[in-house]
């Protein structure tokens, strides 16, 4: 059992990173990797967001979307999974907007470092396509858990990386029109292909 | 305005203003969303490996821009600025439900290769940008082009990733042999870095350079 999230955990952080192989979230790692400090400011929200919301959309999609699951409200044929979509978006709006306000409430020191990046994070397609994808693998409630977890640290991880990179690069004597937004993309490559080199771990 | 309306539409029947061609024009070359705004790279990589998904892909994206372009700016009176954003999702994920649902209707076998990227679209971020940053202040009509230019502008770099890595990695374009098989009795092999990932990200970034090149962009970020 704990092999089977430990596995999980690590193929979801190294092996599938949401970023680097399923490209997701990628406007805001091309526009928040400049500064480390801002990197591990959004990596954090982003973690904190997903391993919040991919549970909570697991929940809801269960109880209520999937084919058949109105039966416990004595409806088995209904079947609202056509609403997964509009239904994820508003809660994981809704959800962004709870833990800011929980934050600035409970947690003003992390609020104030992490406040500018939670509204940032409610478009961000890594949490939708996160919650898109439990329901795609049939995830149960556990792995979900771990799913949303360690999505969100192999995305912090890329764009700790990446901003690290891209702070080293600062002086280097790049053609003009590589600068910037293409030489990103071309590291971005690289990262992508250093990962790939995890794929032959099976816990 | 007055000025521009003034000037007479050569475009056929369509009767287009100068500022409506320009309107329409921009976003294919000058400002395109992906290259130059930067919008909506996430789907661009993804489904380009070949250019079946591309296509359809790109058509799922272009009609989401243009009719959610239409009718927020036609509801852009009655929205509260405050709950602007919930608005605009609301619109844009219903407009991909019905998106989603006709192409699982008519085209299953491909909606499954396209997966969660059909979802994707509504936090994909030209749509919510051509949204908040157009829609919200001009009149319908010009929305709704504006929403399709850069539907097509988007759409050209997706076929452009598309036809690099679909030849490339698979020798063939839209599921047809383009490398001639003596090619492959004599050693030639398909990229298979193509296919995967890593390839995705070099082949855009090789894109953006050869676009800034051409334009001379001073300015970087």
């Amino acid at each position: 059992m704990i092999e089977h999230y430990l596995s999980l955990a690590t193929k979801s952080i190294f092996v599938e990173n949401i970023l680097l192989a399923y490209f997701l979230g990628m406007c805001s790692f091309l526009a928040c990797s400049k500064k480390v400090e801002t990197a591990v400011g959004l990596g954090t929200a982003v973690i904190f967001v997903l391993s919040f919301t991919a549970p909570l959309n697991w929940i809801v999609y269960t109880v209520f979307l999937k084919p058949g699951a109105l039966a416990w409200a004595g409806m088995p044929g209904v079947d609202l999974s056509f609403l997964s979509f509009v239904t994820f978006i508003a809660i994981i709006a809704a959800a962004v907007q709870i833990v800011e306000m929980s934050l600035d409430r409970f947690a003003p020191k992390l609020y104030a470092a992490l406040g500018i990046f939670l509204p940032l994070i409610a478009v961000n397609c890594a949490i939708l396509g996160a919650s898109l994808f439990l329901v795609e693998r049939e995830y149960n409630l556990g792995e979900s858990i771990i799913f949303g977890f360690g999505s969100g640290a192999g995305w912090a991880l890329a764009i700790i990386a990446m901003a690290a990179m891209r702070h080293k690069i600062r002086y280097s004597n790049i053609p003009s029109g590589l600068q910037g937004l293409g030489m990103t993309f071309l590291l971005t490559g690289l990262m992508a292909m250093a990962f790939m080199c995890f794929s032959g771990i099976s816990l | 305005m007055a000025t521009e309306t003034a000037v007479p539409a050569s475009g056929g029947g369509i009767g287009l203003t100068t500022r409506e061609k320009k309107i329409l024009k921009d976003p294919l070359w000058d400002n395109n969303p992906i290259t130059f705004q930067i919008l909506g790279v996430c789907s661009a990589l993804a489904v380009t490996v070949q250019m079946q998904t591309a296509v359809v892909m790109s058509m799922a994206l272009t009609t989401v821009v243009a009719g959610s372009g239409l009718i927020i700016s036609s509801l852009r009176e009655y929205i509260p600025s405050k709950i602007r954003i919930i608005v605009q999702l609301t619109v844009i994920a219903s407009l991909v439900i019905v998106v989603d649902q006709v192409l699982k209707a008519y085209l299953f076998n491909i909606s499954k290769q396209l997966s969660v990227f059909v979802g994707l679209i509504i936090t994909n971020c030209i749509v919510m940008g051509r949204a908040e940053g157009f829609a919200m202040s001009n009149p319908p009509r010009e929305a709704f082009l504006d929403g399709l230019a850069n539907g097509v502008g988007y759409s050209l770099i997706l076929l452009a990733v598309a036809t690099v890595r679909e030849i490339l990695g698979n020798g063939s374009w839209f599921g047809i042999r383009i490398v001639p098989e003596f090619l492959y009795a004599h050693g030639y092999v398909n990229n298979g870095l193509m296919v995967l990932a890593p390839g995705a990200f070099i082949i855009v970034g090789l894109l953006i350079w050869a676009q800034r090149t051409i334009m001379g962009v001073e300015k970087h970020d």
